[in-house]
């Protein structure tokens, strides 16, 4: 059971970070622009194939680097070309527009390499297992991943916190005509920090890639979940996204690891009920509610706090 | 200084300026006045591009007309908005800091002078300015705005809900940036402030300039002030 936690939490702190990764760009994109970016996961989708098809050409090392600069790019023509133009017809056409380009980067995606999960394997330098704890090795790689979330995590704190360019960002958040009335170019701050927060959806996927599955089909299959996370954290929050994407992906991997069920809380039902629906509800395991939990979360989080943990306006 | 020719502003449909002609020399001191809804916010607000204008608007000889707001206030246009935009969770220090357009090259405005001249922002200076009160809040965007070296400063409605002690520092900060050259457009309902300190005023009326004359002139029209200004 120790062990079962101690590997769980290290699974779910690191699938955490991971969301964070992606959920803070994307948090901060909504509260200075007000359009969801429906997109953001596709920005991550794009970092995996980048780093996948740069580390066969150059290697991990150099593809970790350069794949996030890429994204970035194409984040930031996104806003300049894309987003910027539709912008004075209302938030509705900016929402529309992020929409159309996710499914038009998951169809790039599959043309260019396919359907099928790449071959991205962990570089050869990381595929040792760190530690042994009880008798689960765990891998060195998963470790590395924490390393740089946390590394992220801790740079981009210092310089929105210790910054010039951090400052105005953190007005621009809540008060960005009044920002362009001092004399800041606000719409360069927000390709700016588009870009950032695409590069950074880039990063979780070049180090995401070889540990999950890279496939045409991640963006969609994580999307949903980092909608999840930032409305529970309160739209617009740093902190909260912060705190809702541990929550998220502790529960997560908690849920998956779980096996209980009812049944083996209170004993079985008596056989009297074996045919009604209660049965069915006793005996499910939690593992197999796992997938749903996150929106069960969304919906209670909407009905008793719609601010979510920490936002300050209402979703 | 500023010039402001055939200004023409729309709220959706609704045709709120409906040709203002007004101009501000350099280190005049000139108050907007006039009820509620006539539109003296929306000239501003159209001059600092935040409405988009229809008509004239040079600022020392350079038509701003349709400029982005940033590049308006880099040329030295300062803007005071009306509901005192503080950034709450940053610091008083701060905000003003984000007042400075080009950090290496320092304006005639200081913070020390600044925390000098209000104490109560000097005590409070790494406290979020979100936490001061209506007054300080004002002070605090006035002064602001003044770090980033304007040569024309529009002060929208500055005491507007507060305090008659209040009132009076405002209107003794204003007389300060007045006394320092800088050139001023008032816009505000009370009299006494904008009958003490400025050189000119004009009154709105319906979307456009309706009397234009000295502090003592406007004292002396009865019929003006009962028509367009008094309730």
């Amino acid at each position: 059971m120790l062990e079962l936690i101690v590997i769980s939490t290290l699974n779910g702190v690191l699938f955490g970070m991971l969301l964070f990764l992606l959920s803070s760009g994307l948090t901060v994109i909504f509260s200075m622009m007000g359009v969801l970016n429906f997109a953001h996961a596709s920005f991550y989708m794009l970092g995996a194939f980048f780093g996948y098809q740069l580390t066969r050409w150059i290697g991990f090392w150099p593809a970790l680097v350069i794949a996030p600069l890429l994204v970035g790019a194409i984040g930031m023509a996104v806003e300049r070309y894309g987003l910027r133009n539709t912008h004075k017809h209302g938030h509705v056409a900016e929402l529309l527009l992020t929409f159309g380009l996710a499914f038009a980067i998951e169809e790039i995606v599959s043309m260019i390499w396919g359907k099928s999960p790449m071959d991205y394997r962990v570089p050869q330098a990381l595929d040792f297992s760190a530690f042994t704890i009880f008798s689960t090795n765990y891998p060195a790689y998963k470790m590395f991943m924490l390393a740089v979330s946390v590394l992220i995590f801790i740079a981009l704190l210092i310089v929105l916190k210790r910054t010039r360019v951090g400052l105005i960002v953190q007005a621009a958040l809540t008060h960005p005509s009044m920002v362009a009335h001092l004399g800041h170019n606000v719409g360069r701050v927000f390709m700016l920090v588009f870009g950032v927060g695409c590069a950074l959806a880039g990063v979780a996927g070049v180090i995401a890639g070889p540990a999950l599955v890279t496939q045409s089909d991640m963006a969609g299959l994580l999307g949903p979940i980092l909608f999840v996370v930032i409305v529970f954290g309160g739209l617009g929050s740093l902190p909260g996204a912060f705190i809702a994407s541990l929550v998220i992906g502790l529960v997560q991997t908690f849920a998956v690891a779980l096996n209980g069920s009812l049944a083996s809380l209170f004993g079985p039902l008596d056989p009297s009920f074996n045919a009604t629906v209660l049965a069915d509800i006793w005996n499910v395991t939690i593992a197999q509610i796992a997938p749903i939990l996150p929106y069960v979360l969304l919906v209670l989080i909407l009905i008793f706090r719609p601010m979510g943990l920490m936002g300050a306006r209402e979703t | 200084m500023l010039e402001v020719k055939d200004l023409h502003a729309y709220y959706g449909k609704s045709h709120i300026l409906q040709g203002v002609d007004m101009h501000i020399e350099a280190g005049e001191v000139v108050s907007l006045l006039g009820r509620n809804g006539v539109g003296r916010s929306t000239t501003v607000k159209a001059i600092m591009g935040e409405v988009p204008p229809q008509g004239t608007i040079r600022f020392k000889g350079k038509d701003i007309a349709g400029l982005p707001s940033y590049a308006i206030a880099r040329l030295g246009l300062g803007y005071v908005p009306e509901h005192r935009d503080i950034f709450p969770g940053l610091t008083v220090r701060q905000n003003l800091l984000l007042g400075v357009k080009n950090t290496r090259r320092p304006g005639k405005w200081r913070m020390e002078d600044m925390l000098d001249m209000f104490p109560n922002l000097a005590a409070r200076a790494d406290t979020p300015a979100g936490v001061l009160s209506g007054g300080e809040k004002q002070m605090l965007t006035t002064c602001r705005t003044l770090m980033g070296d304007p040569e024309l400063i529009m002060i929208d409605e500055p005491t507007e809900g507060l305090a008659p002690l209040i009132v009076q520092q405002v209107g003794d900060l204003i007389a300060h940036i007045a006394k320092a050259g800088l050139a001023i457009l008032l816009v505000e309902q009370k009299l006494s402030i904008a009958l003490r300190i400025s050189h000119r005023v004009y009154i709105m009326g319906h979307g456009r300039i309706v009397f234009e004359g000295t502090p003592d002139q406007l004292k002396a029209n009865e019929a003006v002030r009962k028509e367009w200004l008094e309730v």
